[in-house]
């Protein structure tokens, strides 16, 4: 079972060496095409590994030892079971296709950016397969680093861009900001690591899974709770930051200053879901320590209610996508949080199908509208992009949950898990729910219905080549279609290739009840989104409600955290540690120990003259002492 | 006095000469001259050993003692004629450029 794992690697590494090295001399078409055929061939490999695990041929092989000092020792070695298959399908599968869309849509950038661009994204694939497919938390690490690497460089694609009018971020600082606040997140999951190997003196998943329902019993207390509740809820912190989740969402937002190809993949498709998978598959750290109940599922019905909320005012096409990906990853951290593992990764499959899809289309409008993502200057596209707009409906349905699309049965499962458990939580995700719809439907009734607003930009639109439609297509069929896989209350095909990884909990008999409320909430929010925002001018988009200032200036937590932790940490930057520490203490050491030096020199130098006869007598002198001193001894 | 006596005094004074001479002439071909006598005067007390002792690894030191001497003074005028061409002068205490 080697060569599949190969495959699904090997290509992209000689994709992104390839262009990375040589792209800025390769002729332009072949960029694109290596790219995409590296990241072809990688999904041939992931599928071509299926027969395989449905069969139980677990990979888990030691390709080589990474470190070993003492009694620690990191291998590099893969585990390709049931969930890193599903994961490891949903990222080369939806990637392939973002690939070909970005041949379409990167198409005015010069060779050097274009080649840079398949460079990046290959490396990220590579990154995040690594990622999925480690078989310890040191191999994910690494792979967590490199997504996050990638993300910081294809956000900050267009790095020479300055502040655009209107927006409040520009590239490089958005890559920055997503850097550092990932970092914050890293932190934790780095301390877990450590925590980890003190504790169990392993880092390979199977062996601290062991180890830890064996230690449970007898756990050691830390600050009034088991060392592994502190374990799981740092590695949550780490997930919290790469997958935007409450405090730490705020980078995800201004991502959307990437390209949009790149906002599709990695800021709703595949990296900002790494989270949840790291959840997945530590299920069972999760379920005996209770911080899924504790944490997981709380932080994630909190993220997706104040998101959603976001996403209702924003006047930005790929802003409201942006808050809509956080409030469904807060959705998945419910389902996962409460123990519905699998409903957690099914949710993570149909939203890298309809967020992906939703954030194409949203490439496609950006494509014909000259970079404009600015919603109160469009409408009426729907006759202008009739692909892109069925896409987006599509789409749209999916999301909302409407009966027998991909959102409905992932989104059913999680309010079912809820439901049984929390009745807080369910309310409140079925509330979300819409919320989802509402805000999706707004979008498509601002940006698609009703007369344009702005005549000049309407009238240079046109829909989008093939290279990029065919990919809107194809992912829109997934996105109707996948819940084929998922069934009702989990008995699908899906929930049986998964179900020996994730161990599942049930909490009393199956339910329509919750899937019925979640519907009717959703067909409301998508009548109620229609009705209230179809041919609306764009005065009366502007004369908004008061009510809705305050989510529009995204409740102010940016400012928030500025005044809160990024001022202060420059005022005492620049006071104490700069102007004190650094020019008065540090410098002073090295500045005494130069005139130290200095003052010593200058009474030792007196011996040197330069008188020849002086040297002389005292090489006699010494002669002399050293004839006596042998005398006297 | 014996023999052996007399000439380890003659070596003595030899060497006595030339450390004097290297300390307090100026100039730098008497100084030079100075450190062949004390050459010569280790020279003088190596053959003297070996005779008294009746070994002959004092007399062949001499003979590497010449050819390194040979050597120096080689080495020592070309110095003096350099130091002479660039200051005009063989004042030892004129050359002192190496202080700064």
């Amino acid at each position: 079972m080697l060569a599949p794992t190969a495959l699904l690697f090997l290509p992209l590494l000689v994709g992104f060496l390839i262009n990375g090295l040589f792209g800025a001399k390769l002729p332009r078409g072949l960029s694109a095409t290596i790219g995409c055929l590296a990241m072809g061939a990688s999904f041939v490999g992931a599928l071509i590994a299926v027969p395989f695990v449905r069969a139980g041929d677990v990979a888990d092989q030691v390709l080589w030892t990474w470190m070993s000092a003492g009694s620690f020792s990191v291998d590099v070695a893969l585990k390709f079971d049931a969930l890193s298959c599903v994961m490891a399908l949903i990222v080369t599968g939806v990637s392939f296709l973002i690939h070909i869309y970005s041949a379409g849509y990167m198409s005015h950038e010069n060779q050097r950016g274009f080649s840079r661009f398949y460079t990046y994204l290959n490396l990220f694939v590579f990154s995040m397969l690594i990622l999925v497919m480690g078989n310890n938390f040191a191999l994910m690490f690494v792979g967590w680093e490199g997504v996050g690497l990638c993300s910081y460089l294809l956000i900050g694609f267009w790095y020479e861009r300055e502040r655009k009018e209107g927006d409040t971020t520009y590239p490089s600082q958005a890559a920055k900001k997503a850097f550092v606040v990932n970092r914050i997140g890293d932190f934790g999951f780095l301390i877990a690591i450590f925590l980890m190997f003190t504790t169990f003196g392993t880092l390979q998943f199977d062996a601290v899974f062991t180890n830890a329902q064996a230690a449970v019993g007898g756990a050691a207390l830390m600050w009034g709770k088991p060392v592994l509740w502190w374990i799981a809820a740092l590695l949550f912190i780490g997930a919290m930051g790469k997958s935007a989740q409450i405090p730490l969402y705020v980078w995800l937002p201004d991502a959307m200053q990437g390209p949009t190809p790149v906002s599709a993949l990695i800021h709703a498709a595949t990296m900002v879901t790494a989270g949840v998978y790291m959840v997945a598959r530590s299920n069972v750290l999760y379920t005996l320590s209770g911080v899924g109940v504790d944490i997981v599922a709380p932080i994630g019905i909190i993220t997706a209610a104040f998101a959603a909320t976001m996403a209702l005012t924003s006047y930005d096409f790929k802003g409201v996508l942006a808050y809509s990906t956080v409030s469904q990853l807060g959705y998945m951290f419910v389902g996962v949080g409460l123990g519905a593992y699998g409903a957690g990764v099914a949710h993570l499959m149909t939203h890298a199908f309809f967020k992906g899809l939703l954030f194409l289309t949203a490439g496609s409008v950006l494509h014909a509208m000259h970079d404009v993502g600015d919603i109160r200057r469009m409408g009426g596209l729907s006759r202008k992009m009739p692909i892109t707009f069925i896409t987006f409906a599509i789409a749209g349905l999916a999301i909302s949950g409407f009966p027998f699309l991909s959102g409905f049965f992932s989104k059913d499962a999680i309010l079912l898990a809820a439901y049984q458990q929390s009745p807080t939580i369910f309310w409140v995700g079925a509330a979300t729910a819409g919320l989802t719809a509402f805000y999706t439907f707004r979008l498509l009734a601002i940006a698609f219905l009703g007369e344009p607003r702005d005549q000049a930009l309407h009238d240079a639109a046109h829909e989008s080549p093939a290279v990029m439609t065919l990919p809107l297509i194809v992912l829109a069929v997934l996105s109707a279609g996948a819940g084929a896989l998922l069934g009702m209350h989990e008995d699908g095909l899906f929930y049986r290739f998964v179900g020996d990884v994730l161990h599942a909990e049930h909490h009393g008999p199956a339910t329509m009840t919750p899937m019925y409320i979640s519907v009717a909430v959703g067909l409301v929010g998508m009548v109620a989104g229609l009705l209230m925002y179809k041919g609306k001018s764009a005065d009366a988009l502007n004369s908004a409600n008061p009510v809705l200032a305050l989510p529009r200036a995204k409740w102010y937590v940016d400012e928030l955290y500025d005044a809160a932790i990024v001022r202060p940490l420059e005022m005492v930057s620049r006071t104490v540690l700069w102007r004190l520490v650094d020019k008065w203490i540090i410098d002073g050491i090295v500045n005494v120990c130069g005139a130290a030096v200095y003052a010593f020199a200058g009474v030792a130098r007196n011996v040197q003259t330069g008188v020849v006869q002086t040297y002389a007598a005292v090489i006699l002198v010494g002669a002399i002492a050293l004839l006596f001193m042998k005398a006297l001894l | 006095m014996s023999s052996f006596a007399l000439c380890l005094a003659v070596s003595a004074a030899l060497f006595t000469l030339g450390v004097v001479g290297v300390m307090v002439k100026r100039n730098a071909i008497v100084v030079f001259m100075c450190i062949e006598l004390m050459l010569n005067a280790a020279n003088l007390a190596f053959v003297t050993f070996s005779r008294q002792h009746g070994g002959m690894d004092g007399q062949i030191f001499v003979f590497f003692v010449m050819a390194i001497a040979a050597a120096e003074v080689a080495i020592g005028l070309a110095i003096i004629v350099t130091v002479f061409k660039n200051r005009a002068s063989i004042n030892v205490d004129d050359v002192t450029m190496l202080r700064r």
